[in-house]
């Protein structure tokens, strides 16, 4: 009787495993065809500028003219924007929030380290248009007063709100893998005299790097896909830009504010689909790289 | 009360290698003519407790027209040491004195709080969440968890060696200079002299000497755990805290560790906790013996003393069923 109960219950354990085997390995089918879909459908549509223009005008080309005659399709001054911006959002990002992860799992213990977990994860909540908002009313005038330029809507201003959305990414992400170095390592460090600051920076954090330079990897993946509020505060210039305090021009705002306008299978049209697909790709790589390392990092653990 | 004057005991000698010299020391004085031989000392339950101004100084003992110098400094004493964890007090009323340049060795069953004990010997209880320790823990007779006392400053003097290997995520020259880098030490001779004689000193020098830039995770457990002794010692701490650091290792690994030890205990004090009986009659010269009676009682100190005397003639019955394996 129990005898046969048990063989019940190891064969729907079995087929519950199936099933979850078959369903794990179906999601993942769909994600990888999706992924493939969006990439023929962007090589697809961008066919036909990279022929007439040729690739390497379109990347290095310095004018962006669309609607001229002749138009002129260079990506520069869109690209150059991206670099800008993303630069700007990383660089401020990234001490802030490594810092703020190595004081969650490190210096802050308990209630006050939860409370603060999910404040910073509150921010991932809130959409981008009301940061783009706040941007324009409070940064980009305090820009303009204080490096007295003729107009705050500047690749910094973009780059400094851009810094914010990214942060919980990078937040969450150095935290996991600050957490995820073994206590006996912080044992040991503390029972060697070091101080709580010593044994993480000196021991806790370079362990940690790996995990920490993917989540500034995928910080920097949000920072470069990010639209709406390089939309509203960059400048939208059409100029290569060249330093912070220039009025910018990004490239998925590029594609944004003008995929409204062209006629359909056109040239333009296509260069736009070139340009996400340079922004497809750049994203993804960076993606790659990043969960190349935390899986390395992970298993660097469990050995 | 007879237990607590048991537990009170002092070790009766400073060395289990010179057992002629007994050093008893009174409440009130810190030279005390203490006529008596191991054995009758051992017997009478010397009271060590009250003792801080003598702690730091040599203590002179007269016997017969012979005058004996000890060396106190670097000597542990713990006095009525009772440590929680949250509401539940796991070890209560602990009261020992721990000689230096020597092994002691902690015994008793799995869970009587023998780490417990050893980690409020550097204040590694400071970092669990909850622990409390009560009592004093004196070392020169400066109580180390005293308000005034920095609790780095005693982890610099003494060092611990884990039940686990847990050398740094770095090469094996760095996890050694690490300690000697935070002091300031920059010169890379000195450095190197250092790293040596430490390795040197935990049997480790000789295999791994051409591959000091090698990570410290390529080496086998064996040497990972001698590498954290080695460790431990490039910062020259005065005491070495080691709990089970032979637990997770092979005969071998563990006859070069105890080798170690035995080298290590002329020079400094060691505290060692360990599961088994044989390791602690070969590299000890004091033992302690600590029990936990119920799961609701906190568990106390039984006997400490010399390793012969204990293993071959323990005071207490309960001690003899532990080492003779009839219970834990
Ligand atoms: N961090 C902690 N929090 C709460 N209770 C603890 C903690 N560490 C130990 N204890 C409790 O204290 C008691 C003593 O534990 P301890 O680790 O000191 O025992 P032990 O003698 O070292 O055992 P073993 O020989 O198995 O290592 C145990 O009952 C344990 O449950
Ligand atoms: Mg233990």
């Amino acid at each position: 009787m129990s005898h046969s109960r048990s063989r019940l219950n190891k064969e729907s354990a079995r087929l519950a495993n199936n099933a979850a085997r078959v369903a794990i390995t179906l999601s993942a089918l769909v994600s990888i065809a999706a992924l493939l879909a969006i990439l023929c459908f962007l090589l697809l549509n961008s066919f036909r500028a990279v022929g007439e223009v040729g690739l390497w005008e379109m990347l290095s080309g310095t004018i962006w003219h669309p609607t001229s005659s002749p138009p002129a399709f260079g990506f520069l001054p869109a690209e150059s924007g991206s670099l800008w911006v993303t630069l700007i959002a990383i660089v401020c990002a990234m001490p802030i929030g490594v810092g703020a992860a190595v004081c969650l799992s490190e210096f802050i213990s308990g209630r006050v380290r939860e409370v603060a977990k999910s404040l910073v994860e509150c921010i991932a909540t809130v959409p981008s248009v009301a940061l783009g908002l706040l941007g324009m009313t409070f940064l980009v005038p305090w820009i303009r007063t204080f490096f007295s330029l003729p107009s705050g809507l500047t690749a910094l201003a973009a780059g400094l709100m851009v810094g914010i959305l990214c942060l919980p990414t990078i937040v969450s992400i150095s935290e996991d893998a600050l957490t995820a170095v073994p206590d006996a390592l912080r044992q040991g460090s503390l029972a060697m005299g070091n101080t709580k600051w010593q044994t993480a920076v000196k021991i806790v954090v370079p362990a940690a790097w790996p995990g920490i330079f993917a989540a500034i990897l995928l910080g920097f993946g949000r920072a470069v896909g990010e639209t709406m509020v390089v939309l509203m505060i960059a400048g939208n210039s059409g100029l290569v830009v060249q330093g912070p305090f220039e009025a910018a021009r990004t490239l998925p705002g590029t594609i944004a504010s003008e995929v409204a306008e062209v006629v359909r299978g056109g040239l333009h049209y296509s260069a736009l689909f070139a340009m996400a697909l340079v922004l497809f790709l750049s994203t993804f790589v960076v993606n790659l790289i990043a969960a190349q390392v935390i899986d390395r990092s992970r298993r660097r653990w469990s050995r | 009360m007879v237990t607590d004057v048991l537990q009170a005991l002092r070790f009766a000698s400073p060395r289990a290698t010179d057992p002629e010299v007994a050093v008893g020391i009174d409440a009130e004085s810190a030279v005390v003519p203490h006529f008596a031989t191991h054995t009758a000392v051992s017997a009478e339950a010397v009271l060590c407790a009250n003792n801080t101004a003598a702690a730091s100084e040599a203590v002179r003992c007269e016997e017969g027209a012979q005058v004996v110098t000890r060396d106190l400094r670097g000597a542990f004493e713990l006095e009525g040491v009772s440590i929680r964890y949250g509401k539940e007090t796991v070890v209560s009323g602990v009261s020992m004195c721990i000689p230096s340049k020597s092994v002691t060795a902690l015994i008793g069953p799995s869970g009587c709080g023998k780490s417990t004990l050893l980690r409020c010997l550097n204040r590694m209880n400071d970092e669990i969440a909850g622990a409390a320790v009560t009592g004093a823990v004196r070392l020169e007779g400066v109580d180390i968890n005293d308000g005034k006392v920095d609790a780095v400053e005693v982890r610099s003097r003494v060092g611990m060696v884990f039940q686990r290997p847990n050398p740094f995520p770095m090469s094996i020259y760095d996890n050694v200079a690490f300690g000697p880098k935070t002091f300031g030490i920059r010169r890379r001779s000195e450095l190197n002299g250092i790293v040596e004689s430490a390795l040197r000193s935990a049997a480790l020098w000789s295999e791994v000497k051409d591959v000091l830039n090698k990570h410290a995770f390529e080496l086998s457990g064996g040497q990972q755990q001698r590498l954290c002794i080695a460790r431990a010692l490039a910062t020259e701490p005065e005491v070495l805290l080691m709990d089970e650091p032979a637990s997770a290792l092979d005969p071998v690994s563990t006859q070069q560790i105890e080798d170690t030890i035995a080298k290590l205990g002329q020079e400094m004090m060691i505290v060692i906790v360990t599961h088994n009986m044989q390791q602690a009659a070969r590299v000890s010269h004091q033992t302690a013996f600590m029990l936990r009676e119920s799961n609701e009682a906190p568990a106390e100190l039984i006997e400490t003393g010399d390793t012969k005397s204990i293993f071959t003639n323990p005071r207490d019955s309960r001690t003899e069923r532990y080492i003779t394996g009839r219970f834990g």
